[in-house]
């Protein structure tokens, strides 16, 4: 794909004329390039697959017949009508890799009361037709390019794990990082796929409880997990910082890592309401 | 437009559905979701300033004391992020758009402003959006000071556009004779962002 280096309202100083001070160019600019060329509509999308990932999240496997590869990290639109023409729209990250033709997965939190999470779970089944729009967002999006550490919490972990099988899928040497926090073992997400393959380091947190014997302290992510990983981070200026999962888990984790002495320019974040 | 989907039945009826909610909203009630891409900023409101200057007279910066010195207003209307939730009252207090632009005297060739944060994020907005009672500069959410993961001490709020608009953390007006997109609209977002016409993104 082509990468473009975005620059964002750079230029609006130099309109304004002599003596205006220059405004700041944003933390950490989009570079992956923008998704949508030109208008992105909603499409017809057929079920292939529901998989159970934990008892309280389940993948969907859309087949698209309008398909464009996202760069990993990108999210869609979901859009469900009833029968009396009320819609219901949310947003979902793609869990898959960008290399999957014609298909996407999302991974679905059910949400208490929630009509389109809710759905996901009790009644979509093979065959169904869903309508999606996508791929969107061009800033929480790693083309693969550069080394990364990937900092999620619970369903935070979807759109990174789709970075973490795009590099896989591409054979990638890039270095790749990953914590990834949980509640419990039995709801971590993809846990068959989160042992480290060579030129990654994985650090897998339990919040509630863990296995006997395990590594880390049961606990909140602390500075002392995210320290060799930060350290790395500012020992390679190529790093990026992806940080996904909850607003309390994001701006936790963002103040982790800001403590930690890594810039606020290098880190991205996205945060699930 | 829409096919039906096999099996959904929504929160609601279609009849029942609330007029207030712009078309592909859902209600988040009490729920006000944080959405921005960037780590929230330690920003005191004695290093918070706000700055109007580009195609004006006199241009100029408010600090925080001087800000807070002008009269204030409130909006108790709704807002609506892009990412489909909306919150259909709301308690904001702060002081007009107007307030401030009247103290610069923006000069008749300016159209366009971008708005800009202390960590450098923008938007791009009309004059027309930001003017005639429709913008203010809001440091208080439901009688409190806006917390920082909501845009304290203070936030753009532009509440007729969707929240992507309302930019927080605000740090600066500046005015121009063209539109210049700002940090989502240069990543596929719509360049206005209205949200009852639906101008989500590119192209809408």
């Amino acid at each position: 794909m082509t990468e473009a280096t975005v620059a964002t309202a750079g230029t609006a100083s130099g309109a304004a004329g002599s003596g205006a001070p220059p405004i700041p160019a944003f933390a950490a600019p989009g570079r992956a390039a923008p998704s949508l060329r030109g208008k992105v509509d909603w499409q017809p999308a057929t079920v292939v697959e529901v998989r159970r990932e934990t008892p309280n999240a389940v993948t969907v496997r859309l087949a698209l017949p309008v398909w464009h590869a996202h760069v990993a990290g990108q999210h869609y639109m979901l859009r469900l009508t009833a029968a009396d023409g009320y819609t219901a729209q949310r947003h979902y990250s793609v869990g898959s890799a960008p290399d999957d033709e014609g298909h996407v997965e999302f991974t679905v939190d059910r949400v208490p009361g929630g009509e389109v999470s809710g759905f996901v779970h009790d009644v979509a089944r093979v065959g169904d037709v869903l309508e999606v729009r996508g791929p969107l967002g061009g800033f929480f999006a790693w083309p693969g390019d550069r080394p990364a550490l990937l900092v999620a919490g619970g369903s935070g972990l979807v759109p990174l794990m789709a970075m973490v099988r795009h590099r896989r899928r591409r054979r990638s040497t890039v270095p790749l990082r990953l914590v990834a926090c949980a509640r419990t073992p039995q709801d971590l997400l993809y846990a068959g796929e989160l042992a480290p393959l060579p030129g990654e380091e994985h650090t897998v947190l339990y919040s509630r409880a863990a296995p006997a014997g395990y590594p880390h302290p049961v606990g909140r992510l602390d500075a002392r997990a995210i320290a060799p990983h930060a350290a790395a981070v500012l020992a390679d200026e190529r790093y990026e910082v992806f940080v996904c999962g909850s607003t309390g888990f994001a701006e936790h984790a963002g103040r982790l890592l800001t403590a930690a002495g890594v810039p606020t320019s290098r880190i991205r974040v996205e945060r699930f309401g | 437009m829409s096919s039906t989907t096999r099996g959904f039945v929504g929160r609601h009826t279609a009849a029942e559905r609330d007029p207030r909610l712009p078309p592909g909203q859902y209600d988040a009630h009490r729920d006000f979701p944080v959405l921005s891409a960037e780590v929230t900023p330690e920003l005191a409101p004695a290093d918070w300033s706000f700055r109007i200057d580009g195609l004006v007279d006199r241009p100029r910066a408010w600090d925080w004391e001087q800000a807070r010195e002008l009269p204030r207003e409130t909006y108790d209307g709704p807002i609506h992020c892009v990412t489909s939730w909306s919150k259909l009252s709301t308690d904001f207090t702060g002081i007009a758009l107007d307030t401030f632009l009247a103290e610069v005297a923006p000069r008749s060739s300016a159209t366009h402003a971008v708005a800009y944060s202390h960590t450098g994020y923008t938007t791009n907005l009309t004059l027309a959006d930001l003017t005639g009672g429709r913008a203010w500069i809001a440091f208080d959410f439901e009688g409190a000071p806006l917390t920082p993961a909501h845009g304290g001490p203070a936030r753009l709020l532009v509440p007729h556009l969707y929240f992507w608009k309302s930019v927080k953390w605000i740090a600066g007006l500046r005015l121009l004779d063209h539109d210049e997109p700002g940090f989502w609209e240069v990543n596929g977002y719509h360049h206005r962002g209205d949200p009852w016409a639906e101008e989500r993104y590119s192209g809408d």
